[in-house]
């Protein structure tokens, strides 16, 4: 009984939740599970997940997972700069932090590009160090 | 040993356009003296700042883009530490991430025109859905 509707369940989610996943490498991907985060942190990701285990619920464990690509490769983004703030701000979590890799499915050299960028990008005052910029 | 430099600067926001451009043009003067020359200067405008830097909550950003060696970054850098109205600054290399990019450019560009060549049919498509990532 219990197993029929763990099955069931995320079966039934999962067109929801494909185009939720949908959005993701788009801008809003940080604002739609940021709220939570507060609260939850980290707890939430860490629990009992394999590794990659992103938040997402309905969309079921072997079932189906949306493979996340590199927002950088698709776009064919180079020019990871500092001074594009928007750009990076989507990879900055509420609290400020360099959002991981293993949530955003940015690749390692891009990610690497990325990080670089937002630590210059905190220096001259564009992103926050810590916090949401008021 | 010709470098290619980024210099952002904030200036506080009670700045008025006659003294920002006054500073501008002293920090510009300084560059040749330096040996370097100045390609751009860009006012990016006021800006709130993400965190109070000094008691401000906004700032005039200004760009600027200079070529020459250390020595140029070194009197601009001092320069802009000792003015008072300026309350930020940073320098970032450039040349070599222009060169970076510009051999990627290349690649995609030889790419694009290889993949056009052999079929002509083909030649019509690919170009524009190839462009338009890249403009994008």
């Amino acid at each position: 009984m219990a197993d029929e509707t763990k099955v069931a369940a995320p079966a039934a989610e999962r067109p929801a939740g494909a185009s939720g996943e949908e959005r993701r490498p788009g801008g809003d991907r940080p604002a739609s599970d940021r709220p939570d985060r507060p609260a939850g942190d980290r707890p939430r990701y860490g629990g009992g997940r394999g590794p990659g285990g992103p938040p997402r619920e309905a969309g079921g464990r072997k079932f189906f997972r949306r493979k996340k690509v590199c927002k950088f490769c698709v776009e064919k983004i180079e020019d990871i700069n500092y001074k594009d703030y928007r750009l990076l701000g989507q990879f900055v979590a509420e609290s400020g932090k360099i959002v991981p890799r293993r949530l955003t499915g940015v690749c390692a050299p891009h990610q690497h590009r990325l990080a670089a960028a937002i630590k210059q990008a905190r220096n001259i005052a564009l992103l926050p160090f810590a916090g949401r910029a008021s | 040993m010709n470098r290619t430099y980024e210099l952002m600067f904030i200036v506080r926001p009670d700045m008025t356009d006659e003294d920002l451009d006054k500073l501008i043009s002293t920090l510009q003067s300084a560059v040749p003296a330096a040996g370097g020359t100045v390609k751009s200067v860009d006012k990016m405008g006021k800006r709130r700042l993400a965190y109070t830097v000094r008691r401000f909550n906004d700032g005039i950003y200004v760009l600027l883009v200079v070529e020459g060696g250390g020595a140029v970054i070194h009197e601009l850098e001092r320069r802009l530490r000792v003015t008072e109205p300026v309350i930020k600054f940073l320098t970032v290399r450039i040349d070599e991430e222009q060169k970076r990019l510009a051999k990627i450019k290349a690649i995609r560009d030889a790419r694009r025109k290889v993949s056009a060549q052999p079929a002509a049919p083909a030649e019509e498509a690919a170009p524009p859905a190839a462009e338009t990532p890249a403009t994008a």
